[in-house]
């Protein structure tokens, strides 16, 4: 007989004794089981549902690797630049290791965007997993906040005067902006104390963003995955088990991933980074184009948009604050872009809009570069703030199917397969 | 739930709150402090005395107080010229050249070369008003320090200084 528990899936029956033993005193493998083996995933997710997994694998390879290069790292002005060519050139292994963590993070980063714009494009965001979207907000932020940190480590001409630069954001808030900034600084300049505070913060934020995975994963757990086709879940025959179906899936494509991440580690190790950054920090001399890491150039570019000083910083904060309001903003009740045919357009000229304003951000702050910037910025946030909500009152969406069977079934085979389909079968 | 009479189990929620509450301001006050410039951070940044003699004329020197880069810069007649007259109402932050020399050493000007922006050091010497250019994101200064164009806000500051002679200033 098959127990099932609260949720209406087998619940963990031990076979061996010692199991037994342990799940009455610690029901862990029960939460394993019920989590990620029996755990019902609608039928018809696609790959862009695999970054979940690879973005967890890629907190893991931060970690692993981050603390390992701790242990020959040195967070002190006059040798940490040294301590980096250090790991390179004597430590065992000390290049792949520093290579695998460097471009790490943009891998990381190049994950959490495509499970955004998924989450955007699939209306994941939507009730009821509003707060499963939110967390996932924060992890951005504090994503955004380690990585920055990180990059202050080796101590080169970026990493000096991109903490600068970042720290200096703070000092446009009125009246006590400057005292802020000293405080955050530890000194008259970024100096020693900041070094030795952005290292400390640098191996304890991740920790804080495992903690928030977890309640993320929580949370999507409680909710349940959203799916292509947007709609709930009714009956078995909309769902697989989360073992082996998500789970080959997940690690399918995180092994593509990481050929991906193998081949920037391996061929092009230094693509991604600035070559300035291979200059010991000089607190004299101010580079001449100073350029964040490519995942931050869309808000550099968004700051440097705007010829006010506080306004720019307002806009940088307001254009990922703006996306904890997404599950608000957009009025549709319907989720997914599948059935939203306009939606469709202007998520793709959101994307298209995004990737402009990275571009943008590389480039010096002159003449037409800033008049696109602009353009692009202003259509940024009127995607947020005008089109979403106006778009929900006004679209005319598709008709959704009745169940992500019928979807996805013909027949109780998945269509595509060569079977001849009876006269009048039409999907809906 | 609610009782006329406070109880004693009233006064001993009100009085551990009261507790947690200020034990809790008092330990978090620390821990938020230590962040600030410690003493030996203060102690460096004790003033310092710069000689003039080998700054010739149109020449810019950096110097580092409190570590902060700063100018001196030897402005020529014409450089004095051009930050005089100016239409002072029409800047952004309006300031008078005089306002931002020593009187009787006009062709001295020293400043904090750090952009008000986000903190680059602009570049002497450079941009439409021949004065400073900020590289990181544009702002302009004149041959006062004055912003004129870009997104800085205000103009480059003024360390605290006086002239202990014609060619000897002291910074701080």
């Amino acid at each position: 007989m098959v127990h099932l528990n609260m949720n209406g899936h087998p619940s963990y029956q031990p076979k061996n004794a010692f199991m037994q033993w342990l799940e009455r005193r610690l029901p862990i493998a029960g939460l394993v089981y019920s989590a990620f083996i029996v755990y019902p995933t609608p039928r018809n997710l696609n790959y862009w549902w695999t970054f979940g997994g690879i973005l967890t694998f890629m907190l893991a390879v931060q970690i692993v690797t981050g603390v390992v290069l701790a242990m020959h790292y040195m967070p002190h002005v006059d040798h940490a630049f040294d301590s980096v060519e250090h790991i390179m050139r004597d430590v065992n292994y000390g290049w792949l290791l520093r290579y695998l963590h460097a471009n790490g993070g943009s891998m990381f980063f190049l994950a959490a965007y495509i499970h955004m714009f998924r989450g955007m494009y699939y209306g994941s965001y939507k009730e009821p997993r509003e707060v499963l979207w939110i967390l996932g907000v924060i992890l951005l932020l504090l994503m955004i906040v380690t990585g920055f940190m990180g990059y202050v480590l080796p101590w080169g001409q970026m990493s000096y005067w991109a903490a600068t630069v970042i720290t200096n954001l703070f000092s446009a808030i009125p009246l006590v902006g400057e005292s802020v900034v000293t405080w955050l600084w530890g000194g008259y300049a970024v100096g020693n104390p900041t070094l030795n505070r952005f290292y400390a913060l640098h191996y304890l934020l991740p920790f804080v963003i495992a903690a928030v995975v977890v309640l993320h994963v929580w949370a999507l757990h409680v909710a349940g995955q959203n799916n292509p086709d947007g709609i709930e879940p009714q009956t078995e025959d909309d769902t697989v088990a989360f073992t082996p179906y998500a789970t080959i899936k997940d690690a399918f494509l995180m092994m593509v991933f990481c050929i991906l991440f193998a081949w920037f580690v391996f061929y092009v190790p230094n693509f991604l980074g600035h070559p300035d950054n291979y200059i010991p920090a000089n607190p004299a001399v101010t580079p001449m184009h100073i350029v964040p890491e490519w995942y931050y150039l869309p808000f550099y570019a968004i700051l440097r948009a705007i010829p006010n000083k506080l306004l720019g910083v307002v806009a940088l904060v307001a254009s990922i604050f703006v996306l904890t309001l997404l599950p608000w903003l957009d009025t549709s009740k319907v989720r997914s872009a599948r059935y939203r045919p306009l939606y469709r357009q202007f998520f793709w000229v959101f994307v298209v809009v995004c990737i402009g304003l990275g571009w943008l951000g590389s480039k010096p702050p002159e003449g037409n570069y800033v008049l696109f910037a602009r353009i692009f910025t202003i259509y940024y946030f009127a995607f947020f703030f005008v089109i979403l909500p106006v778009l929900g009152k006004v679209e005319k969406t598709k008709l959704l199917p009745k169940s992500i069977s019928q979807a996805v079934l013909r027949e109780g085979m998945p269509i595509g397969t060569p079977a001849p389909p009876p006269a009048g079968m039409h999907r809906a | 739930m609610s009782s006329a009479e406070p109880t004693r189990r009233d006064f001993i929620y009100i009085a551990t709150g009261a507790a947690a509450a200020v034990g809790t301001a008092g330990a978090l006050w620390p821990i938020i402090a230590q962040m600030n410039p410690d003493a030996s951070t203060i102690a460096m940044g004790a003033p310092i005395e710069v000689d003039l003699t080998p700054i010739a004329e149109g020449q810019v020197i950096k110097v580092f107080w409190r570590s902060k880069p700063i100018f001196i810069n030897h402005r020529s007649k014409k450089q004095i010229e051009d930050a005089q007259n100016v239409d002072v109402a029409k800047l952004p932050d309006p300031q008078a050249d005089s306002a931002r020399v020593k009187p009787g050493h006009e062709q001295w000007q020293v400043l904090i070369a750090i952009c008000t922006h986000l903190g680059c050091i602009p570049l002497a010497d450079q941009g439409p008003y021949d004065g400073y250019f900020c590289p990181c994101h544009g702002s302009i200064y004149d041959t006062s320090g004055r912003i004129r164009q870009g997104p800085a806000p205000l103009n480059l500051a003024l360390p605290p200084y006086e002239f202990l002679s014609d060619t000897k200033v002291r910074i701080g």
